[in-house]
Protein backbone atom coordinates (compact mmCIF):
# COMPACT_ATOMS: atom_id res chain seq x y z
CA UNK A 1 0.00 0.00 0.00
CA UNK A 2 1.22 3.55 -0.85
CA UNK A 3 1.19 6.55 1.53
CA UNK A 4 -0.19 9.68 1.55
CA UNK A 5 2.04 12.85 1.40
CA UNK A 6 1.17 13.43 4.91
CA UNK A 7 2.31 9.78 5.70
CA UNK A 8 5.43 10.36 3.67
CA UNK A 9 6.45 13.78 5.83
CA UNK A 10 5.15 12.36 8.96
CA UNK A 11 7.52 9.16 8.45
CA UNK A 12 10.46 11.31 7.39
CA UNK A 13 9.69 13.71 10.25
CA UNK A 14 9.88 10.26 12.89
CA UNK A 15 13.12 8.72 11.22
CA UNK A 16 10.86 5.63 9.87
CA UNK A 17 11.00 4.51 5.66
CA UNK A 18 7.07 4.21 6.28
CA UNK A 19 4.07 5.32 8.54
CA UNK A 20 0.60 4.58 8.34
CA UNK A 21 -2.81 5.82 9.55
CA UNK A 22 -3.29 5.49 13.38
CA UNK A 23 0.47 5.00 14.33
CA UNK A 24 2.22 6.82 17.11
CA UNK A 25 4.98 8.82 15.96
CA UNK A 26 8.02 11.18 17.78
CA UNK A 27 8.13 13.64 15.27
CA UNK A 28 11.10 16.04 14.83
CA UNK A 29 10.05 19.59 14.36
CA UNK A 30 11.12 21.70 12.18
CA UNK A 31 9.43 24.56 12.43
CA UNK A 32 7.75 26.64 15.20
CA UNK A 33 5.49 29.52 15.06
CA UNK A 34 4.73 31.56 18.57
CA UNK A 35 2.83 34.48 18.78
CA UNK A 36 1.48 36.81 21.47
CA UNK A 37 -1.21 34.74 23.62
CA UNK A 38 -0.24 31.43 23.65
CA UNK A 39 3.58 31.93 23.62
CA UNK A 40 3.96 33.75 27.15
CA UNK A 41 2.16 31.21 28.97
CA UNK A 42 4.19 28.48 27.13
CA UNK A 43 7.40 30.21 27.65
CA UNK A 44 6.19 30.67 31.76
CA UNK A 45 5.62 26.97 31.93
CA UNK A 46 9.30 25.76 30.91
CA UNK A 47 10.89 28.87 33.55
CA UNK A 48 8.48 27.01 36.20
CA UNK A 49 9.27 23.40 35.03
CA UNK A 50 13.16 24.34 34.90
CA UNK A 51 13.38 23.33 31.16
CA UNK A 52 13.77 27.51 29.91
CA UNK A 53 15.77 26.15 26.60
CA UNK A 54 15.28 26.71 22.90
CA UNK A 55 16.08 23.72 21.09
CA UNK A 56 17.01 25.81 17.84
CA UNK A 57 16.73 29.53 17.74
CA UNK A 58 16.77 29.53 13.96
CA UNK A 59 13.64 27.17 13.63
CA UNK A 60 11.67 29.71 15.76
CA UNK A 61 9.44 32.61 14.12
CA UNK A 62 7.82 34.82 16.70
CA UNK A 63 5.61 37.75 15.81
CA UNK A 64 3.26 39.51 18.09
CA UNK A 65 -0.36 39.35 16.09
CA UNK A 66 -3.28 39.27 18.18
CA UNK A 67 -3.20 42.15 20.09
CA UNK A 68 -0.32 44.07 18.84
CA UNK A 69 -0.34 47.29 18.91
CA UNK A 70 -1.16 46.30 22.48
CA UNK A 71 -4.64 47.01 22.63
CA UNK A 72 -4.28 47.38 26.95
CA UNK A 73 -2.37 46.83 29.45
CA UNK A 74 -2.62 43.08 30.00
CA UNK A 75 -1.80 42.92 26.53
CA UNK A 76 0.96 44.89 26.88
CA UNK A 77 2.33 42.58 29.41
CA UNK A 78 2.21 39.54 26.98
CA UNK A 79 3.99 41.75 24.87
CA UNK A 80 6.63 42.37 27.26
CA UNK A 81 7.03 38.79 28.28
CA UNK A 82 7.19 37.62 24.40
CA UNK A 83 9.50 40.31 23.28
CA UNK A 84 11.98 39.56 26.14
CA UNK A 85 12.20 35.80 25.66
CA UNK A 86 12.74 36.36 22.06
CA UNK A 87 16.02 38.60 22.87
CA UNK A 88 17.07 36.84 25.26
CA UNK A 89 17.17 33.69 23.40
CA UNK A 90 19.00 35.04 20.25
CA UNK A 91 15.57 34.26 17.92
CA UNK A 92 16.35 34.73 14.54
CA UNK A 93 13.63 35.55 13.12
CA UNK A 94 11.30 37.73 15.25
CA UNK A 95 9.38 40.21 13.66
CA UNK A 96 8.11 43.21 16.18
CA UNK A 97 5.83 45.87 16.12
CA UNK A 98 6.30 47.42 12.39
CA UNK A 99 7.57 44.09 10.75
CA UNK A 100 5.08 41.91 12.85
CA UNK A 101 1.73 40.68 10.90
CA UNK A 102 -0.79 38.45 11.18
CA UNK A 103 1.22 34.94 12.05
CA UNK A 104 0.01 33.02 9.02
CA UNK A 105 -0.05 35.15 6.45
CA UNK A 106 3.58 36.69 7.27
CA UNK A 107 5.21 33.57 7.67
CA UNK A 108 4.60 32.48 3.90
CA UNK A 109 5.42 35.99 2.87
CA UNK A 110 8.87 36.53 4.81
CA UNK A 111 9.43 32.90 3.30
CA UNK A 112 9.88 30.37 6.64
CA UNK A 113 7.60 27.95 5.25
CA UNK A 114 9.00 24.82 3.12
CA UNK A 115 7.56 22.12 1.66
CA UNK A 116 8.03 18.39 3.17
CA UNK A 117 8.28 20.06 6.29
CA UNK A 118 6.57 19.86 10.16
CA UNK A 119 5.15 22.74 11.28
CA UNK A 120 3.07 23.55 14.91
CA UNK A 121 2.24 26.91 16.10
CA UNK A 122 0.60 28.25 19.25
CA UNK A 123 -2.66 28.69 16.65
CA UNK A 124 -5.58 26.47 15.29
CA UNK A 125 -5.13 28.37 12.05
CA UNK A 126 -1.65 26.72 12.01
CA UNK A 127 -2.70 24.37 9.10
CA UNK A 128 -2.46 27.07 6.61
CA UNK A 129 0.91 26.41 5.57
CA UNK A 130 -0.35 22.74 4.77
CA UNK A 131 -0.73 24.93 1.23
CA UNK A 132 3.00 24.65 0.63
CA UNK A 133 3.23 20.79 0.83
CA UNK A 134 4.08 20.88 4.18
CA UNK A 135 2.57 18.89 7.43
CA UNK A 136 1.07 21.94 9.66
CA UNK A 137 -1.08 21.89 12.76
CA UNK A 138 -1.82 24.33 15.36
CA UNK A 139 -0.92 22.96 19.22
CA UNK A 140 -1.60 24.72 22.40
CA UNK A 141 0.87 26.00 25.11
CA UNK A 142 1.57 22.80 26.16
CA UNK A 143 2.52 21.27 23.34
CA UNK A 144 4.37 24.32 22.26
CA UNK A 145 6.47 24.50 25.21
CA UNK A 146 7.41 21.09 24.56
CA UNK A 147 8.42 21.74 20.75
CA UNK A 148 10.68 24.72 21.94
CA UNK A 149 12.45 23.04 24.48
CA UNK A 150 12.98 19.43 22.56
CA UNK A 151 12.11 20.18 19.29
CA UNK A 152 9.81 17.18 18.75
CA UNK A 153 6.28 16.19 19.88
CA UNK A 154 4.11 13.34 19.69
CA UNK A 155 1.81 12.53 16.32
CA UNK A 156 -1.05 9.80 15.90
CA UNK A 157 -0.15 9.80 11.95
CA UNK A 158 -4.17 10.97 10.89
CA UNK A 159 -5.90 9.29 7.73
CA UNK A 160 -6.28 11.68 4.98
CA UNK A 161 -9.77 12.51 3.51
CA UNK A 162 -9.55 13.30 -0.30
CA UNK A 163 -11.24 16.11 -1.64
CA UNK A 164 -11.21 16.72 -5.48
CA UNK A 165 -11.25 20.00 -7.13
CA UNK A 166 -12.84 20.10 -10.48
CA UNK A 167 -13.96 22.69 -12.98
CA UNK A 168 -13.00 26.22 -12.57
CA UNK A 169 -14.06 29.41 -10.01
CA UNK A 170 -16.38 31.62 -11.82
CA UNK A 171 -16.42 35.03 -12.18
CA UNK A 172 -16.33 36.86 -8.59
CA UNK A 173 -16.00 33.32 -7.10
CA UNK A 174 -13.31 32.59 -4.67
CA UNK A 175 -11.51 29.89 -2.69
CA UNK A 176 -13.48 31.34 0.21
CA UNK A 177 -16.52 29.92 -1.21
CA UNK A 178 -15.38 26.69 -1.98
CA UNK A 179 -14.01 26.15 1.42
CA UNK A 180 -17.40 27.15 2.83
CA UNK A 181 -19.11 24.93 0.31
CA UNK A 182 -16.96 21.78 1.90
CA UNK A 183 -17.23 23.01 5.36
CA UNK A 184 -21.32 22.88 4.69
CA UNK A 185 -20.73 19.72 3.17
CA UNK A 186 -19.12 17.38 5.69
CA UNK A 187 -19.90 19.98 8.94
CA UNK A 188 -17.44 21.54 12.06
CA UNK A 189 -16.10 18.23 12.67
CA UNK A 190 -16.45 16.25 9.38
CA UNK A 191 -12.62 15.83 9.73
CA UNK A 192 -12.00 15.42 13.26
CA UNK A 193 -8.41 14.01 13.25
CA UNK A 194 -7.99 13.62 10.00
CA UNK A 195 -5.32 15.67 7.36
CA UNK A 196 -7.76 17.42 4.35
CA UNK A 197 -5.89 16.61 0.80
CA UNK A 198 -7.06 18.59 -1.74
CA UNK A 199 -6.01 17.91 -5.01
CA UNK A 200 -7.48 18.21 -8.82
CA UNK A 201 -7.28 20.67 -11.77
CA UNK A 202 -9.11 23.54 -10.45
CA UNK A 203 -5.96 24.29 -8.01
CA UNK A 204 -3.83 25.10 -10.68
CA UNK A 205 -5.97 28.12 -11.51
CA UNK A 206 -5.61 28.93 -7.81
CA UNK A 207 -2.70 31.09 -6.33
CA UNK A 208 -1.00 30.37 -3.19
CA UNK A 209 -3.07 33.02 -1.61
CA UNK A 210 -6.00 31.61 -2.53
CA UNK A 211 -4.74 28.37 -1.64
CA UNK A 212 -3.84 29.42 1.79
CA UNK A 213 -7.28 30.41 2.35
CA UNK A 214 -8.86 26.45 1.87
CA UNK A 215 -5.94 24.94 4.18
CA UNK A 216 -6.58 27.44 6.93
CA UNK A 217 -9.99 26.71 7.34
CA UNK A 218 -9.11 23.12 7.92
CA UNK A 219 -9.86 22.97 11.33
CA UNK A 220 -13.39 24.54 10.84
CA UNK A 221 -13.99 21.38 9.40
CA UNK A 222 -12.26 19.92 12.80
CA UNK A 223 -9.21 18.22 10.63
CA UNK A 224 -5.35 18.37 12.29
CA UNK A 225 -4.40 19.60 8.64
CA UNK A 226 -4.80 20.55 5.51
CA UNK A 227 -2.53 19.63 2.53
CA UNK A 228 -2.15 20.88 -0.84
CA UNK A 229 0.34 19.71 -3.07
CA UNK A 230 3.37 21.06 -4.78
CA UNK A 231 3.34 22.01 -8.61
CA UNK A 232 4.82 25.38 -10.57
CA UNK A 233 2.92 27.81 -8.74
CA UNK A 234 4.01 26.69 -5.38
CA UNK A 235 7.91 26.72 -7.16
CA UNK A 236 7.56 30.49 -8.13
CA UNK A 237 5.71 31.48 -4.95
CA UNK A 238 9.32 30.04 -2.91
CA UNK A 239 11.69 31.51 -5.85
CA UNK A 240 13.69 33.62 -3.91
CA UNK A 241 11.85 34.12 -1.08
CA UNK A 242 13.24 31.38 1.65
CA UNK A 243 15.31 32.71 4.20
CA UNK A 244 17.66 30.51 6.01
CA UNK A 245 18.01 27.13 4.31
CA UNK A 246 16.34 27.21 0.57
CA UNK A 247 16.51 23.74 -0.12
CA UNK A 248 13.33 21.22 0.12
CA UNK A 249 12.01 18.16 -0.01
CA UNK A 250 8.54 17.32 -2.20
CA UNK A 251 5.98 14.59 -1.12
CA UNK A 252 3.64 13.31 -3.31
CA UNK A 253 1.17 11.16 -2.23
CA UNK A 254 1.32 7.50 -4.20
CA UNK A 255 -1.25 6.24 -6.54
CA UNK A 256 -2.45 3.67 -4.19
CA UNK A 257 -2.55 5.55 -1.10
CA UNK A 258 -5.73 5.02 1.12
CA UNK A 259 -7.71 7.82 1.94
CA UNK A 260 -10.88 7.54 3.98
CA UNK A 261 -13.14 8.93 2.19
CA UNK A 262 -13.05 10.88 -1.54
CA UNK A 263 -15.26 13.60 -2.01
CA UNK A 264 -15.60 16.29 -5.56
CA UNK A 265 -16.35 19.28 -5.90
CA UNK A 266 -17.38 21.04 -9.03
CA UNK A 267 -16.21 24.75 -8.74
CA UNK A 268 -17.77 25.74 -11.65
CA UNK A 269 -20.89 25.28 -9.28
CA UNK A 270 -20.34 27.03 -6.86
CA UNK A 271 -21.61 30.53 -5.88
CA UNK A 272 -20.44 33.27 -3.63
CA UNK A 273 -21.43 31.80 0.07
CA UNK A 274 -22.12 33.63 3.24
CA UNK A 275 -21.87 31.38 6.61
CA UNK A 276 -24.74 31.95 9.04
CA UNK A 277 -24.51 32.46 12.48
CA UNK A 278 -23.16 30.80 14.66
CA UNK A 279 -21.37 27.52 12.59
CA UNK A 280 -18.76 27.57 9.75
CA UNK A 281 -20.73 25.03 8.37
CA UNK A 282 -23.95 27.19 7.95
CA UNK A 283 -23.36 28.04 4.35
CA UNK A 284 -25.76 29.57 1.86
CA UNK A 285 -25.34 30.36 -1.50
CA UNK A 286 -25.93 34.16 -1.47
CA UNK A 287 -28.99 34.10 -4.39
CA UNK A 288 -30.61 32.41 -0.76
CA UNK A 289 -29.50 34.78 1.26
CA UNK A 290 -28.76 38.79 -0.40
CA UNK A 291 -30.60 41.58 1.22
CA UNK A 292 -30.15 41.04 4.80
CA UNK A 293 -29.04 44.24 6.77
CA UNK A 294 -25.79 44.27 8.05
CA UNK A 295 -23.99 46.61 10.67
CA UNK A 296 -20.46 45.96 10.17
CA UNK A 297 -17.68 44.92 7.53
CA UNK A 298 -14.51 43.36 8.32
CA UNK A 299 -11.56 42.45 5.33
CA UNK A 300 -8.70 41.02 6.91
CA UNK A 301 -7.54 37.84 9.16
CA UNK A 302 -5.38 35.15 8.29
CA UNK A 303 -7.99 33.71 6.33
CA UNK A 304 -8.53 36.88 3.57
CA UNK A 305 -6.13 39.67 4.42
CA UNK A 306 -3.54 38.95 1.85
CA UNK A 307 -3.01 41.43 -0.95
CA UNK A 308 -5.04 39.46 -3.41
CA UNK A 309 -8.12 39.34 -0.88
CA UNK A 310 -7.42 43.32 -0.75
CA UNK A 311 -7.39 43.65 -4.66
CA UNK A 312 -10.60 41.74 -4.76
CA UNK A 313 -12.31 44.12 -2.23
CA UNK A 314 -11.50 47.12 -3.95
CA UNK A 315 -12.25 46.25 -7.31
CA UNK A 316 -15.22 46.27 -5.75
CA UNK A 317 -15.50 49.75 -3.45
CA UNK A 318 -13.60 51.42 -6.36
CA UNK A 319 -15.97 54.75 -7.26
CA UNK A 320 -18.26 53.57 -4.93
CA UNK A 321 -18.71 54.16 -1.03
CA UNK A 322 -19.74 52.07 2.01
CA UNK A 323 -23.15 52.09 4.07
CA UNK A 324 -21.93 50.33 6.80
CA UNK A 325 -18.94 51.25 9.03
CA UNK A 326 -16.52 48.84 7.47
CA UNK A 327 -12.94 48.03 8.48
CA UNK A 328 -9.84 46.88 6.49
CA UNK A 329 -6.85 45.21 7.81
CA UNK A 330 -3.95 44.37 5.67
CA UNK A 331 -1.98 41.02 7.22
CA UNK A 332 1.03 42.48 7.38
CA UNK A 333 3.39 45.46 6.77
CA UNK A 334 3.93 44.67 3.53
CA UNK A 335 0.80 44.32 2.40
CA UNK A 336 -0.07 47.52 4.30
CA UNK A 337 2.42 48.80 1.85
CA UNK A 338 1.62 47.42 -1.26
CA UNK A 339 -1.77 48.67 -0.81
CA UNK A 340 -0.44 51.94 -0.91
CA UNK A 341 1.54 51.09 -3.51
CA UNK A 342 -0.93 49.65 -5.81
CA UNK A 343 -3.73 52.44 -5.13
CA UNK A 344 -5.79 50.31 -2.79
CA UNK A 345 -5.91 52.42 0.10
CA UNK A 346 -6.74 55.46 -1.67
CA UNK A 347 -10.12 53.20 -3.15
CA UNK A 348 -10.36 51.88 0.88
CA UNK A 349 -10.49 55.72 1.96
CA UNK A 350 -12.72 57.12 -0.50
CA UNK A 351 -15.18 53.97 -0.23
CA UNK A 352 -15.59 55.81 3.54
CA UNK A 353 -13.54 52.57 5.06
CA UNK A 354 -11.41 52.53 8.06
CA UNK A 355 -7.67 51.14 7.24
CA UNK A 356 -6.17 49.70 10.73
CA UNK A 357 -2.85 48.31 11.21
CA UNK A 358 -1.83 44.87 10.85
CA UNK A 359 -3.30 42.67 13.74
CA UNK A 360 -5.63 39.56 14.11
CA UNK A 361 -7.85 42.43 16.09
CA UNK A 362 -11.71 41.88 15.49
CA UNK A 363 -11.45 38.65 13.97
CA UNK A 364 -11.39 36.71 17.64
CA UNK A 365 -13.02 39.91 19.44
CA UNK A 366 -9.92 41.37 20.54
CA UNK A 367 -10.33 45.01 19.29
CA UNK A 368 -10.47 47.39 16.05
CA UNK A 369 -13.97 46.27 14.97
CA UNK A 370 -16.07 44.94 18.04
CA UNK A 371 -19.54 44.76 17.99
CA UNK A 372 -22.19 45.83 20.09
CA UNK A 373 -25.28 43.94 20.89
CA UNK A 374 -27.35 42.55 18.13
CA UNK A 375 -25.38 43.69 15.90
CA UNK A 376 -24.54 41.67 12.59
CA UNK A 377 -21.04 41.62 11.09
CA UNK A 378 -20.26 40.64 7.35
CA UNK A 379 -16.82 39.25 7.66
CA UNK A 380 -13.81 37.72 5.83
CA UNK A 381 -12.49 35.78 8.93
CA UNK A 382 -12.73 32.26 9.67
CA UNK A 383 -14.90 31.68 12.66
CA UNK A 384 -18.83 32.86 13.70
CA UNK A 385 -19.09 31.43 16.83
CA UNK A 386 -21.62 33.49 19.66
CA UNK A 387 -20.11 36.40 20.98
CA UNK A 388 -16.63 35.90 18.79
CA UNK A 389 -16.29 39.16 17.19
CA UNK A 390 -17.73 41.04 20.77
CA UNK A 391 -21.04 40.84 22.34
CA UNK A 392 -22.13 37.12 22.84
CA UNK A 393 -25.87 38.32 20.77
CA UNK A 394 -24.06 39.41 18.02
CA UNK A 395 -23.76 37.95 14.62
CA UNK A 396 -20.82 37.14 12.40
CA UNK A 397 -21.33 35.94 8.75
CA UNK A 398 -18.16 34.37 6.56
CA UNK A 399 -17.82 35.07 2.98
CA UNK A 400 -15.22 36.36 0.59
CA UNK A 401 -13.69 39.57 0.36
CA UNK A 402 -15.32 40.31 -3.05
CA UNK A 403 -18.57 39.59 -0.75
CA UNK A 404 -17.91 41.20 2.18
CA UNK A 405 -17.11 44.42 -0.01
CA UNK A 406 -20.28 44.23 -2.06
CA UNK A 407 -22.33 43.87 1.22
CA UNK A 408 -20.56 47.28 2.38
CA UNK A 409 -21.47 49.09 -0.92
CA UNK A 410 -24.77 47.72 -0.36
CA UNK A 411 -25.61 47.93 3.52
CA UNK A 412 -26.53 44.34 3.52
CA UNK A 413 -25.35 40.93 2.24
CA UNK A 414 -24.89 41.66 -1.77
CA UNK A 415 -23.70 39.45 -4.21
CA UNK A 416 -20.36 40.41 -5.46
CA UNK A 417 -20.48 39.21 -9.17
CA UNK A 418 -22.90 42.17 -10.30
CA UNK A 419 -19.87 44.77 -9.60
CA UNK A 420 -16.81 43.28 -10.85
CA UNK B 1 -21.22 14.66 45.68
CA UNK B 2 -20.11 15.98 42.04
CA UNK B 3 -22.96 17.24 40.06
CA UNK B 4 -23.21 17.16 36.51
CA UNK B 5 -23.86 20.15 34.71
CA UNK B 6 -25.78 19.07 30.86
CA UNK B 7 -25.64 21.07 28.16
CA UNK B 8 -27.23 19.80 25.48
CA UNK B 9 -25.33 20.90 22.83
CA UNK B 10 -22.86 19.99 19.86
CA UNK B 11 -19.89 22.34 19.19
CA UNK B 12 -19.39 23.78 22.46
CA UNK B 13 -16.13 25.89 21.22
CA UNK B 14 -13.18 27.61 23.15
CA UNK B 15 -14.95 31.17 22.57
CA UNK B 16 -17.72 29.87 24.72
CA UNK B 17 -15.82 28.37 27.27
CA UNK B 18 -13.18 31.44 27.46
CA UNK B 19 -14.16 34.21 25.31
CA UNK B 20 -11.00 36.13 23.86
CA UNK B 21 -11.91 38.98 25.28
CA UNK B 22 -10.19 37.68 28.50
CA UNK B 23 -6.95 36.36 26.56
CA UNK B 24 -4.82 39.36 27.49
CA UNK B 25 -4.27 37.55 30.61
CA UNK B 26 -2.70 33.36 31.13
CA UNK B 27 -3.56 34.27 34.91
CA UNK B 28 -5.95 31.35 35.90
CA UNK B 29 -7.84 32.23 38.73
CA UNK B 30 -8.79 35.35 36.15
CA UNK B 31 -9.14 32.73 33.57
CA UNK B 32 -11.69 30.41 36.14
CA UNK B 33 -14.62 33.74 36.83
CA UNK B 34 -15.27 33.49 33.38
CA UNK B 35 -15.21 30.07 32.99
CA UNK B 36 -18.16 28.97 30.10
CA UNK B 37 -19.67 32.59 30.22
CA UNK B 38 -20.84 32.65 26.00
CA UNK B 39 -22.43 29.53 26.90
CA UNK B 40 -24.01 30.20 30.37
CA UNK B 41 -23.22 33.47 32.38
CA UNK B 42 -24.05 31.39 35.10
CA UNK B 43 -21.59 28.15 35.02
CA UNK B 44 -18.75 29.63 37.61
CA UNK B 45 -21.23 30.69 40.54
CA UNK B 46 -23.43 27.36 40.73
CA UNK B 47 -20.36 24.94 39.89
CA UNK B 48 -19.08 23.25 43.11
CA UNK B 49 -15.25 22.03 43.30
CA UNK B 50 -15.44 18.60 41.62
CA UNK B 51 -18.80 19.42 39.54
CA UNK B 52 -19.09 17.86 36.02
CA UNK B 53 -19.78 19.31 32.28
CA UNK B 54 -21.60 17.36 30.45
CA UNK B 55 -22.11 17.76 26.43
CA UNK B 56 -22.57 16.29 23.26
CA UNK B 57 -20.51 16.02 19.83
CA UNK B 58 -17.32 17.90 18.98
CA UNK B 59 -16.63 19.85 22.78
CA UNK B 60 -13.90 22.25 22.98
CA UNK B 61 -13.40 22.93 19.15
CA UNK B 62 -12.03 26.06 17.69
CA UNK B 63 -9.14 27.97 18.70
CA UNK B 64 -6.00 26.34 20.15
CA UNK B 65 -6.32 28.71 23.66
CA UNK B 66 -5.12 26.29 26.48
CA UNK B 67 -6.50 28.82 28.54
CA UNK B 68 -9.94 27.09 27.72
CA UNK B 69 -8.62 23.99 29.78
CA UNK B 70 -6.68 26.63 32.74
CA UNK B 71 -10.44 28.00 32.83
CA UNK B 72 -12.27 24.61 33.40
CA UNK B 73 -9.61 23.35 36.06
CA UNK B 74 -9.53 27.22 37.88
CA UNK B 75 -12.92 26.58 37.97
CA UNK B 76 -12.48 23.37 39.77
CA UNK B 77 -14.40 21.53 37.40
CA UNK B 78 -13.93 17.84 38.01
CA UNK B 79 -14.39 16.44 34.33
CA UNK B 80 -15.59 16.74 31.38
CA UNK B 81 -17.75 13.92 29.72
CA UNK B 82 -18.55 14.73 25.99
CA UNK B 83 -19.20 12.38 22.96
CA UNK B 84 -16.45 13.58 21.17
CA UNK B 85 -13.99 16.64 21.59
CA UNK B 86 -12.30 18.60 19.13
CA UNK B 87 -8.60 17.51 18.32
CA UNK B 88 -6.79 20.56 19.69
CA UNK B 89 -8.57 20.56 23.59
CA UNK B 90 -8.34 17.50 23.98
CA UNK B 91 -4.24 17.04 23.52
CA UNK B 92 -4.12 20.63 25.63
CA UNK B 93 -6.33 18.32 28.16
CA UNK B 94 -4.07 15.01 28.82
CA UNK B 95 -1.35 18.01 28.61
CA UNK B 96 -2.62 19.34 31.29
CA UNK B 97 -3.03 16.77 33.26
CA UNK B 98 -6.85 16.50 32.88
CA UNK B 99 -8.76 13.74 31.89
CA UNK B 100 -11.15 14.33 28.96
CA UNK B 101 -13.83 11.85 29.11
CA UNK B 102 -15.23 10.49 25.90
CA UNK B 103 -18.51 8.61 26.55
CA UNK B 104 -21.00 8.49 23.54
CA UNK B 105 -24.37 8.90 24.12
CA UNK B 106 -23.60 10.98 27.29
CA UNK B 107 -26.38 13.29 26.95
CA UNK B 108 -28.88 10.34 27.39
CA UNK B 109 -27.40 8.63 30.02
CA UNK B 110 -26.60 11.36 32.50
CA UNK B 111 -29.28 14.58 33.08
CA UNK B 112 -28.78 17.72 34.61
CA UNK B 113 -27.90 17.34 38.50
CA UNK B 114 -27.29 13.91 38.48
CA UNK B 115 -24.62 13.01 41.13
CA UNK B 116 -21.70 11.24 39.49
CA UNK B 117 -18.49 9.43 41.17
CA UNK B 118 -15.55 9.00 38.54
CA UNK B 119 -13.67 6.08 38.70
CA UNK B 120 -10.57 6.63 36.19
CA UNK B 121 -8.57 3.53 36.38
CA UNK B 122 -11.71 1.51 36.07
CA UNK B 123 -13.17 3.43 33.43
CA UNK B 124 -16.41 4.05 34.85
CA UNK B 125 -18.76 6.51 36.27
CA UNK B 126 -21.54 5.29 38.56
CA UNK B 127 -24.59 7.99 38.37
CA UNK B 128 -25.63 7.72 41.50
CA UNK B 129 -28.99 9.78 40.75
CA UNK B 130 -30.39 7.25 38.84
CA UNK B 131 -28.57 4.11 40.34
CA UNK B 132 -26.54 3.01 36.82
CA UNK B 133 -22.97 2.39 36.08
CA UNK B 134 -21.78 3.51 33.22
CA UNK B 135 -18.45 2.43 31.41
CA UNK B 136 -16.35 4.68 29.24
CA UNK B 137 -13.12 3.47 27.40
CA UNK B 138 -9.79 4.70 29.22
CA UNK B 139 -7.17 6.54 27.43
CA UNK B 140 -4.31 4.86 25.72
CA UNK B 141 -1.63 4.17 27.81
CA UNK B 142 0.82 7.05 25.97
CA UNK B 143 -1.58 9.16 27.54
CA UNK B 144 -2.00 7.73 30.76
CA UNK B 145 1.38 8.17 31.33
CA UNK B 146 1.30 11.92 30.26
CA UNK B 147 -1.61 12.03 33.11
CA UNK B 148 -0.09 10.15 35.38
CA UNK B 149 3.14 12.64 35.80
CA UNK B 150 0.86 15.45 36.26
CA UNK B 151 1.29 16.59 32.41
CA UNK B 152 3.46 16.77 29.32
CA UNK B 153 6.50 18.57 30.68
CA UNK B 154 6.24 16.74 34.18
CA UNK B 155 6.43 13.78 31.61
CA UNK B 156 9.04 15.24 29.38
CA UNK B 157 11.31 15.81 32.08
CA UNK B 158 10.94 12.53 34.00
CA UNK B 159 11.67 11.03 30.79
CA UNK B 160 14.65 12.71 30.53
CA UNK B 161 15.91 11.88 34.05
CA UNK B 162 15.89 8.93 33.52
CA UNK B 163 18.22 8.78 29.95
CA UNK B 164 20.60 11.08 32.29
CA UNK B 165 20.49 8.46 35.00
CA UNK B 166 20.68 5.71 32.31
CA UNK B 167 23.47 7.16 30.55
CA UNK B 168 25.47 6.85 33.96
Amino acid sequence: MGMTITEKILARAAGKPSVKAGDLINAKIDLIMCHDVTTPPAVSMLKKHGIDRVFDPDKIVVTPDHFQPAKDIPSAELHKRLDRWAREKNIRYYYPLGRAGVCHALLPEQGHIRPGEVIVGGDSHTCTYGAFAAFSTGIGSTDLAAAIATGMLWFKVPASMKFVLTGTLGHGVCSKDLILEVIRRIGTDGALYRAMEFVGPALQQMSMEARMTITNMAIEAGGKSGIIGFDETTRAYLKGRLKGKTDYTVFESDPDAEYISTETIDCSKLEPMVAFPHLPSNGRPISECAGLPMDQAYIGSCTNGRIEDMRQAAAVMKGRTVRIRTVVVPATPHIWKQMIDEGLAQIFYDAGCVISAPTCGACLGGFMGILAEGERCISTTNRNFVGRMGHPKSEVYLAGPAAAAASAVEGKLADPRKYL
Amino acid sequence: MPKAHVYKRNHINTDEIIPARYLNTDNVAELAKHCLEDLDPGFVKKCAPGDVIVAGDDFGCGSSREHAVWAIQGAKVGAVIAHSFARIFYRNCINGGFYPIELPGALEKIRDGDELEIDYEAGTIRNKTQNTTIRFTPLPDFALAILRDGGLLEHIKKKEKEKRENVR
